[in-house]
């Protein structure tokens, strides 16, 4: 097995080990991706100067006996949503094209603090805003598994990269899924914690009360090391938790007690795709043989959950998109502005994508005057009946199983004409933004076809180690984690025009 | 005037605190444009916002000592609207939940007092500052952004007022509360302190209200008051002219002295009111309430009447002292140190350490002239007389010295030895024989003369009162 093929954990005991210097890991990485980005195009910048610089850092610590830290070697991808100091953070779009943050985002001082290597920024669709990748300003990212199929979205960039080996674990950012659902397409493990477990200081805001850091690893144990590294208390974000954090490594392969897995009818309803519910369905046959009790469940409110999300998720859209106005930093049109009107007007105009437009618009709008009760007041309430929906549910089951999408991955132009069909391919992901619970997607099968299919756990407010030990569970009984995809080139093909 | 005038007031504070309501910059005033800036206030991708507590403890004790029911629950509200001045295009403020609501402030106008209600106090964020560039046809604009982010306190009231002296006795009174709670430093030429007034006229004895006019951006209590008369005649001869006063925000122009239309009721932005994401609820409880209570001093208006009953003091005395806590708290001072003298000590205070303060510029708490210096110098005062003490009072204030070291080292206690006075008084007769005679042939005059000579050769300090019991006497057997 070639290196940039482990794990996140087994290359930092190899360097720990110095059974392999982070310098040559950083260079044979790079070698790798400069043979298949071309093909999978999950980076919008790299950093080889700054990951060989960190990468001699930690080879130095090592040599001198030092203590190294928790992720000591491993490179790492960041979406580009995520501020790095130094380093550009576009979050896919034009008008943040050439900004540079002077800071470092909480997660980012996190992970250096424990000595990983930041390879590169990641792709994602412009502000997190989609599910497909296609909405980035850039550059269109494909799925290693099949290079004509969409990696998903909105972290298409961050799934794509560690599922082609470009990286060995990555942080991305999960709003209504835009870590779960491109980790279920990839076929790799995504992870979004409760709201409030890791600070967004220095991720760049969509929606406030719903995004949340998450991670894509190739493994459970990698998801549980990244988690332990950025979880925690942040006196710069008001809504990071106090609560203290518990050791999700040590006993991370011992489920206690008896299961009880609930499983939501709403979940399996009209909509999903057959290849995907029998997938889950096989997954859940093998819980039950290792002695966990399948408890049906209703999450009557469910249904309401994407009609809920575009309204709250819009509305706090428009507003934290508002800075953006060419002031500060930014875009700044090259046309001439007659007033600030003017000047506003072209900065946005010809800054923002057209997905990211129209949910700006569609944000004012439910926040109008004479809207608000009918809209966003009302999506608040019907977010609460949800949460009451999952509260009730997790008196009876310790963790909740379902499809983590519909369907596996769809074809690069399929759905981006029909932003409707798009936003349902969240309608199984959604509901946890909404309640703040966290969300595990692994892989848990495959297509005919040969594409991954994901399988999402969810788990009460703070019980990331329960959700972690249930999903390494089923790791531990399967090897869909261990597939990789079949890099070649593809033919070419005609009526896709990226 | 036929029209009755309907007027309401929101005073804009900024409050007290060492950093900005969200980060950590200074919110020093007057230093270098951006110095005091971070990526937080500057509203860059990913900054989030933290609760300065200061600020908020600050607002929740102005909200309990404007009279206001306390919210258990606030939380805040995201106001949007586009200015190059507001980093992130949406001003932090509250909407929904204010921290305090229905509170009032009573004033005394002409001796009546009256009740003005409050409506709301909340806690926001200031915005930058925009820089013109003075050179004419200049293409571009400057912000400095080192004021956004301080926190700014906002009160609005009821539209209670009905003329301008309630106007103005209502921004004196909110300053001296703001002032003596210590939560604001209401500086006007700072912008610490500002004001937005609406004015609405009405026919006297309609119940229906006219149509309201606001005036925003005042930066001084006599720019309110001539917004409020410019617009009272502007308001009313449309009136009389029989057309229509327009709904409409107005900006003054101190200027020319006119107000001018900034924007129609049809332009008023949609701020789009929603709860902030990225600050949490916070719930007020009776614990944290009476804990900020007892911090609340006594206020000027219970201050002033203590002053009357307690030290006997006038009425306009005690008003003068309660203006400025610091002039009350001074005067408290000396009286605990010197409980016989209240009234003098007063009339020190309010005539000569008052002038001083306003001939230097200066305030009592720097003034080199302490309560215990002010004290002693009255105590010595009947052994020097208060001729020679104003001079040692002027003496004090040039030297920093105390009354009694330069009474001695200048030897200016007064002469009431009478022996000793009589010798002096032989020999100054004894000089001036025509003057004696004068006075023996009526001339009473001669009296004043033979004060003054005497004065002279003991240099002001021969008791007057002694000294001219004396020379009558002297001048009276004199004659016989």
């Amino acid at each position: 097995m070639l290196s940039h093929e482990l794990s996140a954990n087994q290359i930092k005991e190899k360097i720990i080990k110095r059974e392999i210097t982070a310098q040559e890991i950083v260079e044979e990485l790079f070698e790798w991706i400069n043979l298949k980005e071309p093909l999978i195009k999950a980076y919008l910048c790299l950093d080889k100067e700054g990951a060989l610089l960190k990468a001699k850092e930690v080879d130095k610590k090592l040599d001198n006996g030092e203590k190294v830290g928790l992720l000591a070697g491993v490179p790492v991808a960041l979406k580009d949503n995520i501020c790095t100091v130094g380093i550009k953070t576009t979050c896919a779009s034009k008008i943040l094209e050439n900004f540079i943050p002077p800071y470092d985002a909480f997660v980012v001082k996190r992970i250096k603090e424990e000595d990983a290597i930041i390879i590169g920024k990641a792709n994602l669709d412009e502000f997190a805003m989609g599910s497909s990748n296609e909405n980035s300003a850039f550059h269109i990212t494909r799925n290693p598994w099949n290079t004509d199929c969409i990696p998903g979205g909105s972290g298409g960039g961050p799934a794509a990269a560690v599922t082609a080996d470009m990286a060995f674990m990555a942080l991305g950012s999960d709003t209504g899924g835009s870590v779960r659902q491109p980790s279920a397409f990839c076929g790799n493990v995504g992870c979004k914690p409760t709201y409030g477990r890791v600070s967004r200081y220095g991720l760049v805001a969509f929606a406030s009360s719903l995004d949340q850091i998450g991670s894509v690893t190739k493994d459970v144990y990698d998801a549980a090391l990244l988690l332990q590294v950025v979880s925690g208390h942040d006196g710069f974000d008001s809504t990071s938790a106090t609560v203290g954090v518990p050791d999700y490594l040590s006993d991370i392969n011992n489920v206690d007690g008896n299961l009880r897995i609930g499983v939501p009818k709403e979940f399996f309803g009209e909509g999903l795709n057959s290849e995907v519910g029998s997938a889950v369905m096989n997954a859940l046959e093998i819980y039950k043989r290792n002695g966990a009790e399948l408890v049906d469940l209703s999450l009557p409110h469910c249904g309401y959950a994407v009609a809920t999300y575009y309204i709250i998720a819009t509305a706090e859209a428009s507003s934290n998109l508002a800075r953006y106005d060419g002031v500060r930093y930014g875009h700044r049109s090259q046309l001439s502005e007659d007033n600030i009107i003017d000047m506003y007007s072209r900065v946005r105009a010809e800054g923002f994508g057209s997905e990211v437009k129209r949910r700006i618009l569609f944000g004012n709008y439910v926040l109008s005057a004479g809207f608000y009760e009918a809209y966003y007041l009302k999506a608040s309430k019907v977010r609460n009946l949800i949460k009451n929906d999952f509260e009730d549910a997790f008196k009876k089951v310790d963790c909740i199983i379902s499809p983590t999408c519909p369907t596996p991955a769809f074809r690069i132009g399929e759905k981006i004409t029909d932003p409707l069909q798009m936003y349902l391919s969240d309608i199984y992901t959604i509901p946890a933004n909404l309640v703040g619970i966290p969300g595990i997607s692994i892989p848990c099968g495959f297509t005919n076809t040969g594409l991954p299919i994901g399988m999402q756990i969810l788990g009460k407010h703070f019980d990331e180690g329960k959700i972690l030990k249930v999903a390494k569970l089923f790791e531990n009984e399967t090897d869909f984690h261990l597939k990789k995809p079949n890099l070649i080139e593809p033919e070419p093909k005609k009526g896709i025009d990226i | 005037m036929k029209y009755e005038v309907v007027m309401g007031l929101e005073t804009h504070a900024e409050l007290d605190t060492e950093s900005k309501l969200f980060c950590g910059c200074s919110t020093k005033f007057g230093s270098e444009p951006n110095t005091q800036t971070c990526p937080v206030c500057l509203g860059l991708p990913g900054v989030l916002p933290v609760m300065n507590k200061k600020a908020f403890e600050h607002s929740l004790k102005a909200a309990l000592t404007l009279n206001c029911e306390i919210s258990k629950f606030t939380n805040f509200d995201r106001k949007s609207y586009y200015y190059p001045d507001l980093p992130k295009n949406y001003q932090t403020s509250q909407n929904y939940f204010n921290i305090g609501n229905n509170g009032y402030v009573d004033i005394v106008v002409k001796g009546k007092e009256k009740r003005i209600d409050i409506h709301n106090v909340h806690l926001e964020e200031e915005a930058g500052k925009l820089i013109h560039p003075e050179t004419s046809g200049a293409n571009y604009s400057l912000v400095d952004f080192n004021r956004a982010g301080v926190p700014l306190l906002e009160i609005v009231t009821q539209p209670d007022m009905r003329n301008v002296e309630e106007v103005e006795s209502y921004m004196q009174a909110l300053r001296n509360i703001l002032l003596y709670i210590g939560v604001s430093d209401c500086k006007m030429q700072e912008g610490s302190l500002r004001f937005e007034v609406s004015i609405s006229l009405r026919e006297k004895g309609s119940n229906v209200l006219g149509n309201r006019v606001e005036i925003k951006n005042l930066n001084s209590m006599k720019a309110v008051l001539k917004v409020l008369a410019y617009e009272m005649s502007r308001q009313s001869s449309l009136l009389d002219k029989g057309e229509n006063v327009l709904m409409e925000t107005r900006l003054w122009d101190d200027v020319d002295s006119v107000s001018r239309r900034m924007r129609s009721k049809e332009e008023a932005h949609d701020y789009r009111y929603f709860p902030e994401p990225d600050l949490v609820p916070i719930w007020i409880d009776q614990e944290w309430i009476n804990e900020i209570r007892a911090t609340i001093p006594e206020l000027p208006v219970d201050k002033h009447q203590r002053f009357v009953n307690e030290y006997s003091i006038s009425d306009y005395d005690a008003g003068i002292l309660t203006e400025d806590k610091h002039l009350a708290d001074y005067f408290e001072e000396c009286v605990g140190l010197s409980q016989d003298s209240p009234k003098e000590l007063s009339n020190w205070i309010i005539n000569d350490v008052l002038r001083e303060l306003n001939e230097r510029k200066t305030n009592v708490q720097d003034f080199i002239v302490s309560p215990k210096m002010l004290v002693e110098l009255v105590k010595i005062k009947p052994t020097i007389g208060s001729s020679i003490a104003k001079d040692v009072f002027g003496e004090m204030i040039n030297t920093g010295r105390t009354a009694p070291s330069i009474v001695k080292e200048k030897n200016l206690t007064q002469i009431d030895d009478v022996s000793e006075l009589n010798d002096i008084v032989t020999k100054v007769i004894e000089d001036n024989p025509k003057a004696a005679e004068d006075y023996g042939q009526g001339k009473k005059s001669a009296l004043t003369f033979l004060i003054g000579q005497t004065m002279k050769i003991t240099r002001g300090k021969a008791n007057p009162k002694i000294l001219t019991k004396i020379l009558m006497e002297r001048l009276s057997a004199g004659s016989k």
